[in-house]
């Protein structure tokens, strides 16, 4: 099953995406939440980021969804970090974080694989707010 | 631990330090506020993780740097910064000690570093504005048979230039691309902390000189 990670900059942004996230596919996802420095004050912390993408990997591969820019600096230095052979099955999901993420835990609860569960957090890109 | 390369770590912390303010500042003109902070803490937990290591060569050394400020600096400069540092450790791995051509070699390997990172080029009101003209021109003194001194001088002043340089440009990359044009007029922060990390490095290195 593909593992998500969620990365921002606010340790309550990413438990609480992570929970919403949760609400729609129940426990049987891997997914962590990897916000904010290891203090608890805001920002992104690559090895962090590295370790909760180590705890999602069953091996089917990791889609981490980020907030701002330097996220996706940190998620990107996180998987140079992991190395070529892990690193290459860790996709960052140009995707907005939240709605990217509870879109990629559906698809990623359904044992989709990690090309699709990727497919579909990105989609997420172009949902209309209104109806 | 090759004691040089310590302490010359710890001048780039109290350097930093020292401009704690100015770079929040210029981070507050057209960013979140926070470069100075950000690497003010970095640099103190550096300081607080190079303490306990003894005999460590000078790449093991460079590549806790790297790591420490990844998980403490908290905004871009972080992976940035993080990057920089391992490559520079990269560079110099089995070194015991650094000369002009091994010094080219870690500026080269950290401006690599921080475009393979960050996904920038000269000219968007970057780090770089001041890290690649200082490249530049240093290599431009090696050319010149001028000393690592003569050549680390030629890069802060070409590195000064660049700083300068940013004010007239529109941000491209990070938090200050959010402005657009508003960014116009102001300098750079991270070319600014590149500026004075290269400035720091170099009053070392002429304080080593004069000493021997």
């Amino acid at each position: 099953m593909v593992g998500i990670v969620i990365v921002s900059h606010s340790a309550k942004a990413a438990d609480g995406i992570k929970e919403l996230a949760g609400q729609m596919t129940g426990d049987i996802i891997s997914i962590e939440a990897a916000g904010g420095l290891e203090d608890g004050s805001i920002g992104t912390d690559a090895v962090r980021i590295m370790e909760a993408i180590k705890r999602v990997d069953s091996g089917d591969g990791v889609v981490i969804l980020a907030d701002l820019g330097s996220a996706v600096l940190s998620s990107s230095l996180a998987i140079e970090l992991l190395g070529e052979s892990v690193g290459k099955k860790v996709k960052i999901a140009d995707a907005p974080i939240l709605e990217g993420a509870i879109i990629a835990s559906v698809q990623a609860s359904i044992e989709d694989s990690l090309e699709n569960v990727l497919a579909a957090a990105e989609a997420a890109r172009s949902l209309p707010k209104k109806a | 631990m090759n004691s040089n390369v310590y302490t010359a770590i710890l001048e780039i912390g109290d350097a930093i330090n020292k401009n704690k303010e100015l770079l929040t500042n210029l981070d507050a003109a057209i960013g979140d506020a926070d470069h100075g902070i950000n690497m003010s803490r970095g640099f103190e937990a550096v300081r607080a993780k190079l303490e306990g290591s003894t005999g460590e060569d000078i790449s093991a050394v460079l590549k806790k740097v790297g790591m420490t400020l990844i998980s403490t600096v908290g905004g871009a400069s972080g992976p940035l910064y993080g990057t920089a540092f391992l490559r520079a450790a990269g560079a110099v791995q089995g070194a015991d000690s650094i000369n002009r051509e091994k010094a080219m070699e870690m500026l080269s390997a950290v401006i690599q570093g921080i475009k393979d990172r960050g996904r920038a080029v000269k000219g968007e009101k970057t780090m770089l504005d001041a890290l690649e003209p200082a490249l530049d021109a240093f290599s431009q003194g090696v050319k010149e048979n001028e000393s690592l001194l003569g050549c680390l001088e030629a890069a802060c002043k070409a590195a000064e230039d660049g700083v300068e340089y940013t004010k007239t440009i529109k941000a491209t990359k990070g938090r200050a691309s959010y402005l657009g044009d508003r960014s116009i007029g102001h300098q750079d922060p991270g070319a600014t902390s590149s500026l004075i990390i290269l400035k720091a490095v170099t009053e070392y290195c002429r304080a080593l000189i004069q000493e021997a």
